[in-house]
């Protein structure tokens, strides 16, 4: 499976992009001397003007590479504990559901329906307008718009795994129905699970960033969207305060993204490469 | 008399990685007009690629290293694109497996012929639809004017196949290429399609290339056969000539290990029993809704057998017959409506789900898929011996347990630490004959567990099981749709039809001296069973 995955070309740039981006997340006090929030130099200095500040300063003076590193520890956090959050919620309940089928079934998808009938992002704004907005609300916020979808799959998967004979054999064996779900069905669910998830991480991310830049982020925390929010007002004469935190949000998502494909591609061959006999 | 086709020494290479460099190694083989060439060989050996060069269906990866396909003058095998669709079809024309799937499903019958018609253009609008009706009558579809207007889903799975059949004979090809058409179908359907396609050689002249694994088959209707190993042709002949004096080893051993019409002697019974069912019922019902009656099948109607401690029963019917509804209510996977299922003085079928838990070991089962019925995620050791620590079997004792019986089911213990995928399916099946010994059962039921194998390794599994037998005194509750098997392994058969218990006997009167018309049916349904008196006499 590693070897299929590492013989993608895409797969291996998306990983070598998000490392550099966990890398960049992990040292930034290291790299950077100031806080994204002190104030360094004049405001508005133009990227590559000084070499001290490669990417310039924002409207109040503040170092925008020290901002966007300390940018992409929130996204980062943000966009894997809030996917992590979701699997805790969407796996359970997909997997009962299709486990037990009949009326359990019926009350988890109804449920499920029932966040699913609400676009998503305005289920988010709502959320985050209700509790403070802090990181561990927008975090929970995203986290319950974004399980429906991962207790379908599961569900599916559970139901097409159920009926295949090891089930029945294990059910012979004398297991309770806990077990065989947790020890037989369930491994072989997993890697649509983790295919979805990367794609997840990224959905996080950007759903993050909407809500920063609508002016909803967390007001102690550096991030991406609260960045492009904040220089929205000054696009024509100071681009570039717009232009990075844009970029770092692309690659990361882009990088993500590529790495779900690959992790697909690896890990259900059958359906993605129809040239083997 | 003409060569209808003749390949010279095709030779189709496989992508890199597979487990071997040719899919089919310089194989020659010639058709004469009106007739039946039988390519035998078990799964891997090349037959179906070996068709599907000729008709231009190899998958990508897989192509024509060297020879040639002559066919009307022509070589098929390089010929442009074009020129082989108009050749597919008209003058060649394939039916396959598994008809269910070749047919659309969206499309009703009569219009996939006529859409044959339109492909190439042939006839009038008006003109196909005749000629559709004309080809369903002369494949002997009952009721031509409604099937033409049927769906795929609601013909059985022999009349799908004959409308496949009308489909390839649209165009009055001259070579039909048949690869296993009658491998999914039950034995009685079988007779019937391999009659049909002798009538129609005899009434159209054309050639046939029919690929089969099972020499029964071929007994009853080849006039040359092939035998393919490994890609390549390891012995040719005229039918009589390869099955009564064959020349190749391993065609010895395909037909040694075919399942014979030979009796086994009768072995002395028991009388306690391992099994009773008393008046077991299981009716499924679908559909009801506003406006729709409900729909009641009765897979199982009132059904009371014993199988005797050490003995082998064999259940045989035709698909949908209730054989497997049957044992899958006596494990108690399914909950029957009414009877009794007695196993060592417990009545399974009235258990709560808690106290079946407990009883479950009294009861295993093998099963008929050996790669559904493993779980890829988890060990062998694992398999085998979850059933045995549930029961409170320590663990150190029920590892060495599962060691000595990967022994005993030849594998060996160091099977234990692998995966499933690192099996064969018979390797595969052993594992599920050791996984249902481990709960030391009163009774294993085994449904079609040796189906899905080729027959040599059919042939091992049954040894297996009849050493088993000897060994363990097992009793085995054996389901099958082959009487050939049943014959070869079962002390008594039960012969099931509609739910039913037909007839249950001994072997010998079972297949001497059967009672009911439809046990008479099946037997004489059985492909080659006249050449198998032949041998035996």
């Amino acid at each position: 499976m590693w070897k299929r995955f590492r013989s993608n070309i895409g797969a291996m740039v998306g990983v070598v992009l998000l490392v550099a981006v966990i890398f960049i997340a992990i040292f930034a006090p290291l790299i950077f001397a100031n806080t994204p929030w002190q104030m360094v130099q004049r405001p508005f200095l133009a990227p590559f003007a000084m070499e001290s500040l490669p990417l310039g300063t924002d409207t109040l003076g503040r170092d925008v590479a020290a901002q966007l590193a300390y940018g992409a520890r929130v996204s980062l956090l943000v966009g894997l504990v809030s996917t992590l959050v979701a699997l805790l919620i969407g796996v359970p309940l997909g997997a009962l559901a299709g486990f037990y089928g009949g009326y359990v079934d019926e009350g988890a998808m109804r449920f499920t329906e029932f966040f699913q009938t609400i676009p998503n992002f305005a289920l988010a704004i709502v959320l985050v307008a209700i509790f403070e907005p802090t990181l561990a609300s927008i975090t929970l916020a995203i986290a319950i718009v974004s399980w429906p979808p991962v207790a379908r799959l599961v569900r599916a998967e559970v139901m097409s795994v159920r009926k295949r004979e090891f089930v029945d054999a294990a059910t012979l064996a004398g297991l309770s129905k806990p077990r065989i779900l947790v020890r037989q069905v369930l491994p072989n669910t997993v890697s649509p699970i983790i295919v979805m998830a990367s794609l997840m991480v990224a959905t996080a991310i950007l759903l993050e960033s909407s809500l920063s830049f609508l002016g909803l982020g967390d007001p102690n925390a550096m991030s991406w969207g609260y960045m492009i929010g904040a220089a929205r007002t000054v696009i024509r004469s100071a681009w570039w305060l717009s232009f990075f935190p844009g970029i770092a949000i692309v690659i990361t998502v882009l990088a993500l993204n590529l790495i779900g494909e690959g992790l697909n591609d690896a890990l259900n061959p059958h359906l993605s490469r129809k040239g083997k006999a | 008399m003409s060569t209808t086709l003749s390949i010279e020494h095709l030779t189709i290479g496989l992508p890199e990685g597979a487990d071997r460099p040719f899919a089919v190694e310089d194989v020659s083989m010639a058709i004469e007009k009106g007739e039946i060439l039988c390519v035998v060989g078990e799964s891997g050996s090349g037959k179906s690629m070996t068709a599907n060069a000729l008709m231009g269906l190899l998958p990508p990866g897989v192509n024509v290293k060297a020879g040639r396909a002559m066919f009307e003058a022509r070589d098929v095998l390089r010929l442009p694109e074009g020129e082989k669709q108009a050749l597919r079809g008209a003058s060649m024309a394939m039916i396959f497996q598994e008809p269910m799937t070749a047919l659309n499903p969206l499309m009703r019958i009569g219009d996939q012929i006529v859409e044959v018609f339109a492909a190439h253009d042939r006839y009038t609008q008006s003109e196909r639809r005749e000629k559709a009706l004309a080809l369903i009558r002369e494949v002997q579809l009952p009721d031509p004017e409604k099937i033409i207007r049927a769906y795929p889903f609601q013909l059985s799975g022999g009349q799908r196949q004959r409308a496949m059949i009308a489909m390839a004979l649209a165009l009055e090809p001259k070579l039909l290429i048949a690869d296993e058409p009658t491998t999914a179908l039950d034995v009685t359907t079988q007779a019937q399609i391999l009659k049909l396609i002798l009538d129609l050689r005899e009434k159209r002249g054309m050639a046939v290339m029919f690929i089969t694994h099972d020499f029964g088959v071929v007994a009853e209707i080849a006039d040359q056969v092939i035998v393919m190993r490994m890609g390549k042709v390891v012995e040719r002949g005229s039918a009589t000539e390869v099955l009564e004096n064959p020349q190749h080893d391993y065609t010895k051993r395909l037909l040694e290990a075919i399942p014979t019409g030979k009796l086994p002697e009768a072995r002395q019974l028991s009388e306690t029993p391992a099994l009773e069912i008393k008046g077991l019922r299981k009716i499924y019902r679908t559909g009801g809704g506003m406006f729709k009656p409900v729909r009641e099948v009765r897979a199982v109607d009132d059904v009371s057998l014993t199988v005797a401690r050490g003995e082998v029963l064999g259940l045989v019917g035709e698909s949908g017959s209730g054989k497997s509804t049957l044992g899958r209510t006596a494990v108690r996977l399914v909950t029957p409506d009414g009877g009794q299922v007695m196993v060592g003085g417990t009545d399974l079928a009235a258990l709560s789900d808690e106290e079946l838990r407990k009883q479950r070991h009294k009861v295993q089962m093998v099963f008929q898929d050996p790669y559904a019925s493993l779980n890829p995620r988890q060990r062998i050791m694992g398999a085998i011996t979850d059933g045995p620590i549930t029961r409170g079997i320590p663990r150190k004792e029920a590892e060495a347990r599962a060691r000595e019986l990967l022994e005993i089911v030849g594998l060996g213990a160091d099977a234990a630490s692998r995966f499933p995928h690192e099996f064969s399916g018979g390797q595969r099946q052993r594992i599920g004959i050791a996984r249902a010994l481990a709960m030391d059962p009163e009774l294993i039921i085994a449904d079609e567990a040796v189906s899905a194998l080729d027959v040599s390794i059919q042939a091992q599994v049954l040894d297996l099981l009849r050493e088993l037998r000897e060994k363990l005194e097992l009793s085995i509750l054996f389901i099958t749709h082959d009487l050939r098997v049943a014959a070869q392994l079962c002390d008594r058969i039960a012969v099931m039809q509609k739910g039913k218990l037909v007839e249950i006997g001994t072997v010998h009167d079972i297949f001497l001296n059967p009672q009911q018309e439809y046990t008479r049916k099946l037997l004489a349904a059985v492909p080659g069973a006249d050449w198998d008196q032949q041998g035996a006499a």
